[in-house]
């Protein structure tokens, strides 16, 4: 392939990163699909929507996150200067409410009066049950029956919000029939209603819709660097389920390049068995949900579930623009396994005081891994995309105590 | 429309005798393997006695984001009994030794026949007598992708429309259509609610505009009554839902078929034939 002009002017009119993303859906959303993809070109060109945007962000979400200098990790990595972007600090406590703070502007900006959503460990769910009750909208929430038992904490708080969380039997009950069940709901109701969408996935316009609000992220870290260090970081890493912060993190770096870029994959058990969730590491190119991208799949094109001890990365597809940022080589995808995770999980709560998600947890990981190879001025940054809270039952389990919840499988 | 969308196909031979004897078709559609290979193919091979005019062959896919319960559950079946594309073509071929005349069109999602290859799929799928494809997920944005390769190929690409589809973008959805036209009848899924020729009526004038193709009605048309109600407006009535379900009524504790099944689906087919050919037909007006 060769080296493009620049590796942030996706997509195309036609949604297409390289071959991946495009517009795979039903004829009936088409054309709603395409009012999306209208109401977003004049958003994202029209400056009071950004005003409204950002002081949501600041005043409602608590942004900036914070970028702070893990000293303590540091030392005890003894490489590169470890950087963490706090975006576990956010309202809500994850990154997801970036996006459907964003969104719900959309579907005020359309005239929508009805919300729907796909939720798998329950995040994207509770952000956007949060952004409904702000805005007095109605929201239904469709989650694979599966998590709907095993994360009832979220299941709870999306109720107390206001929203009717669907337990999705079709399928396999998990995340990707969540998705499923929300896209035949949106189908039978393509007059009020408004998909949020919970990662930087599905039909155009949505994965390049949701990496313009999470990259907020990228760049408030290219100030908070130039302010702590005056220069740009070295190495970006985040992990991934469908990609949202990630995306959201290197998006405003890809075409500085001396900055290296690594995206972390759900490894599970590991890639040698059918159980992890690396769609980039272990899958191969298909077509699903709207776009083309990697998805883990038979050799028949059936679609397979995946497995992670997170279940916020436990979905079988990425962002389509992860998948050409893949092959393009500018992005390096690596995966970590459940236990290096869970490792990384405690060493973090012990030596930092912060209880991180399992989601970057995994990132952590890597950051573990590698740190120790860097001279000790390189400028490593992870985002810190969600915290742990929602975790302790999971850890609890696997680290063989019994706090009386079922946890993620 | 360019000559490779007048390729004569079983489906063109098929609307042509139809508006010839002055009445509607029947569609019948079940899921390729549903429950099993050997039940899926005994109620195959009894559709066209039974009255049916038209098949069409469900691929089963793991996540048919378009389809009902109903459709939903007959793909997993078929899929947990081993289903799979290349079997898909093995029953089609199977049946074509037997038929040479009812057309045959598949229908489902893209990414098994992309993980097959389109190439070597459209060599196959002709080889083995298959008149057309429905694809749920490919809309004329991704006509590249199955559309276009398929027409080169001598197959016939159908395209849905919906009640969403405008006079603006019906031109699109039209242009590279070959064989017939989809008119979903609803906005939703398969096998959820009805609609009736009065609901469809706007719509079909308003695809008439644009075609001179056959149209043929689908999505929730579950009794003969709705099926011949359909058949006043449209030029075929195409029913799905209502035949998995009777699979689905016709299964053992652990979803294996008893015995008649494929009996009791071609008698609910028999009764749908003689509904839609209870209503008289004028010849459609031809649309220059």
């Amino acid at each position: 392939m060769n080296t493009p002009n620049t590796y942030r002017a996706g997509a195309d009119d036609d949604g297409h990163f390289g071959i991946y993303g495009g517009r795979y859906v039903a004829e009936t959303l088409m054309p709603l699909i395409l009012a999306v993809e209208r109401a977003w070109n004049e958003a994202r060109n029209d400056p009071d929507f950004w005003t409204e945007f950002h002081d949501l962000m600041k005043h409602y979400v608590g942004r900036p996150s914070p970028l702070y200098l893990a000293k303590r990790l540091t030392e005890q990595l003894g490489g590169a200067k470890v950087y963490f972007k706090r975006d576990e600090l956010n309202h809500t406590g994850a990154h997801k409410i970036n996006n459907t703070i964003g969104q719900i502007l959309m579907a005020k900006r359309m005239g929508k009066t009805r919300i729907i959503a796909e939720t798998g460990a329950g995040q994207h769910g509770v952000a956007t049950a949060t952004v409904c009750a702000l805005f007095g909208l109605p929201c239904i929430v469709y989650m694979g029956a599966t998590d709907v038992e095993r994360q009832s904490p979220n299941v709870f708080r999306m109720n107390l919000l206001g929203a009717e969380v669907r337990p999705v039997t079709s399928g396999t009950g998990t995340l990707k029939d969540a998705m499923n069940e929300a896209l035949r709901d949106w189908v039978a109701n393509v007059d009020d209603t408004f998909y949020i969408i919970g990662t930087v996935a599905g039909p155009h316009p949505y994965p390049t819709m949701v990496r313009d609000f999470q990259c907020v992220i990228g760049n408030e870290l290219r100030d908070q660097m130039d302010e702590a260090e005056g220069r740009l970081p070295d190495t970006l890493v985040a992990c991934l389920g469908g990609g949202s912060n990630a995306m959201g993190l290197f998006h405003p770096f890809l075409d500085d390049e001396g900055v290296e870029i690594i995206g972390v994959e759900a490894g599970g058990k590991g890639l040698d068995t059918d159980q992890h969730c690396a769609s980039l590491t272990g899958g191969k190119p298909g077509v699903l949900h709207g776009n083309r991208t990697y998805l883990l799949q038979t050799d028949d094109g059936q679609i397979l579930d995946g497995h992670s001890i997170s279940a916020g990365l436990d979905y079988p597809g990425i962002g389509p623009e992860h998948s050409w940022l893949k092959d393009s080589g500018r992005v390096s995808y690596v995966s970590v396994t459940d236990a290096e995770a869970l490792d990384a999980f405690q060493l973090c709560t012990r030596m930092e005081g912060i209880i991180p998600a399992l989601e970057p947890s995994h990132a952590l990981a890597h950051v573990i891994k590698i740190a120790g190879t860097y001279p000790k001025d390189h400028l490593l940054v992870m985002n810190l995309c969600g915290r742990g809270d929602k975790d302790i039952f999971a850890v609890a389990k696997h680290l063989g105590l019994d706090m009386g919840q079922t946890d993620q499988g | 429309m360019d000559m490779s969308q007048r390729t004569e196909t079983r489906i063109t031979r098929k609307f042509a005798q139809l508006k010839a004897a002055g009445r509607g078709g029947l569609g019948a559609f079940i899921t390729a393997g549903d429950p099993d290979f050997e039940t899926g193919l005994e109620i195959l091979m009894g559709l066209a006695d039974a009255g049916a005019d038209m098949i069409e062959f469900g691929i089963p896919f793991s996540d048919p984001m378009a389809d009902g319960p109903a459709v939903q559950a007959s793909s997993l079946r078929a899929l947990k009994n081993g289903m799979t594309l290349k079997k898909t073509l093995d029953m089609v071929r199977a049946f074509r030794q037997r038929d040479d005349e009812t057309p045959m069109v598949l229908m489902g999602y893209f990414n098994p026949i992309y993980i097959y290859g389109v190439e070597a799929f459209l060599v196959d799928a002709k080889a083995a007598g298959v008149d057309g494809l429905i694809m749920v997920d490919l809309p004329p944005e991704e006509e590249n992708e199955l559309c276009i390769p398929a027409l080169a190929a001598g197959i016939n690409f159908i395209y849905l429309t919906a009640p969403t589809t405008d006079a603006a973008r019906l031109p699109k959805v039209v242009e590279k259509a070959s064989g017939f036209v989809y008119f979903v009848s609803i906005t939703g899924i398969t096998g959820t609610r009805s609609a009736t020729s009065a609901d469809i009526a706007p719509h079909i004038e308003r695809i008439r505009k644009f075609t001179d193709l056959p149209i043929a009605v689908g999505f929730g048309i579950k009794t003969p009554e709705n099926a011949a109600d359909m058949v006043k407006i449209g030029d075929a009535a195409v029913v799905g839902s209502a035949l998995v379900q009777v699979i689905t009524d016709n299964l053992d504790g652990e979803n294996r078929a008893r015995p008649g099944l494929a009996a009791k689906v071609h008698q609910l087919v028999s009764e749908l034939a003689a509904g839609v050919r209870s209503v008289a037909k004028r010849p459609t007006k031809e649309v220059v």
